[in-house]
């Protein structure tokens, strides 16, 4: 594999490229694969196929006359130069701004964006000044993503990782099928939120609106309004000190801790009782026969 | 109700999985022969008092002010070895023996996050050769 270079790769076809990079076709579920690594050899922060991008280095895209896909080769283009900071000027709630970015980054969008913002991301730090649309941060692996004004519905739906961050109110069903990272609204969440949540953490600052946390599986949901009505199988949880340490830790990093604390946070986890596990259990197999 | 309920064991010891890897302990789980719910506390929230210096490293280089994904992350146990699940390789990555364990979950969850940091970042991560091949040119 080391002696293959790009162009040699560039040659073949997509078969041939993965068989020439020693891949397998092999069914290798439930088999252990063998990789040599020493975890002091080389101290890496970044993906190796990463952009070397500084911070420091700013630039300015005005999005007003690109199209979607233009906007986001943009992005790429001027990460490829080295370019650490990105403001995107008159976005004009344009669709899937942002989209796929696994690169560090600060990332500061200058107005609103339409549905599928960010979303699929791996390391950015996004700030947006306007609103988003529907499903923002929509299965976010890390970073941070920060909306100053109101998002819609699905906010980070089926997110797997980092901080996502609504200022204002956010639409119904906010993180559903959650799997990981933080979702942090600074005002009311709407019905069905945190629905079939798996794991991360939700904590919205205002109220939460019908069924929250309907069947979910794991994860936890702090809410320091008032609850409208807790879906099947969630239950209220007691707040540990840790969990006020982390709450603390969290909210004053987005500028979103109440004058009153976090005492009146109200912790809400699975109650496990929709766990299924009746079809592995052979006494009910017998009943059946 | 749909459903049935909840009929896994507690997580009472650290090394819980380690002393046992099967760790089968309430009646449900001894009769399906399989341990219910996960083998750690998904729920635990990090330590930032406990942080090693690595991580304090990645925060820095990332611009992050926590964490962030590595909340997420915590040591977990496959077939009585501790190991963390990568979820870019969709497997576990098994501690290695020279890495001493610590007492706690907490110090335990750190190392883990430190040492999949370092699997992911390095030329050696299936995710390096499957991005060649799948790659568009």
């Amino acid at each position: 594999m080391a002696s293959m270079t790009d162009d040699d790769l560039k040659q073949m076809s997509q078969d041939e490229r993965a068989k020439a990079l020693g891949m397998t076709t092999e069914q290798l579920t439930g088999k252990s694969l063998y990789i040599e690594f020493d975890p002091e050899a080389s101290e890496r922060y970044t993906y190796p196929w990463s952009h070397d991008v500084d911070f420091n280095k700013r630039t300015e895209i005005d999005t007003d006359t690109l199209s979607t896909t233009e906007m986001n080769s943009a992005i790429r283009d001027r990460m490829k130069e080295g370019y650490g900071t990105i403001v995107l000027k008159n976005p004009r709630g344009k669709h899937s701004l942002g989209v796929g970015i696994l690169n560090k980054l600060n990332l500061i969008v200058e107005g609103s964006c339409g549905y599928f913002g960010v979303g699929l991301i791996d390391g950015p730090n996004v700030r947006i000044t306007g609103r988003v649309g529907w499903s923002c941060g929509e299965n976010m692996m890390a970073g941070t993503v920060v909306i100053e004004k109101n998002a819609g519905s699905t906010f980070g739906a089926a997110m797997r990782g980092g901080d996502l961050v609504c200022r204002g109110s956010v639409g119904s069903r906010t993180g559903i099928d959650q799997k990981g990272g933080t979702i942090i609204v600074g005002g009311d969440t709407g019905a069905l939120s945190g629905f079939m949540m798996q794991r991360g953490r939700m904590v919205v600052c205002g109220n939460a609106g019908k069924n929250l946390g309907d069947s979910m599986y794991d994860g936890t949901i702090f809410v320091g309004g008032e609850i409208r009505s807790l879906g099947v199988d969630a239950i209220e949880a007691e707040l540990t000190d840790l969990d006020r340490q982390w709450l603390t830790r969290k909210l004053t990093q987005y500028g979103l801790m109440p004058d009153k604390g976090v005492d009146h946070f109200t912790k809400v986890v699975a109650g496990k009782q929709l766990w299924n596990y009746d079809n592995l259990e052979p006494s009910e197999k017998k009943l059946i026969l | 109700m749909a459903g049935t309920q909840y009929r896994g064991s507690e997580i009472k010891d650290v090394d819980q999985f380690l002393k046992d890897s099967a760790g089968l302990e309430s009646e449900r789980e001894k009769e399906i022969g399989q341990h219910i719910g996960y083998r750690y506390d998904v729920n635990l929230v990090p330590d930032y008092e406990r942080i090693t210096p690595f991580l304090k490293q990645y925060m820095e280089v990332m611009g992050w002010d926590d964490l962030n994904w590595l909340e997420d992350v915590h040591m977990g146990y496959e077939e009585g070895s501790p190991a963390v699940f990568d979820r870019n390789n969709n497997g576990w990555v098994r501690v290695p023996d020279s890495i001493e364990l610590p007492d706690n979950q907490q110090d335990r969850d750190m190392i883990a996050r430190e040492l999949l940091i370092k699997f992911q970042m390095s030329d050696r991560h299936p995710l390096v050769a499957l991005r060649k091949a799948y790659m568009k040119f």
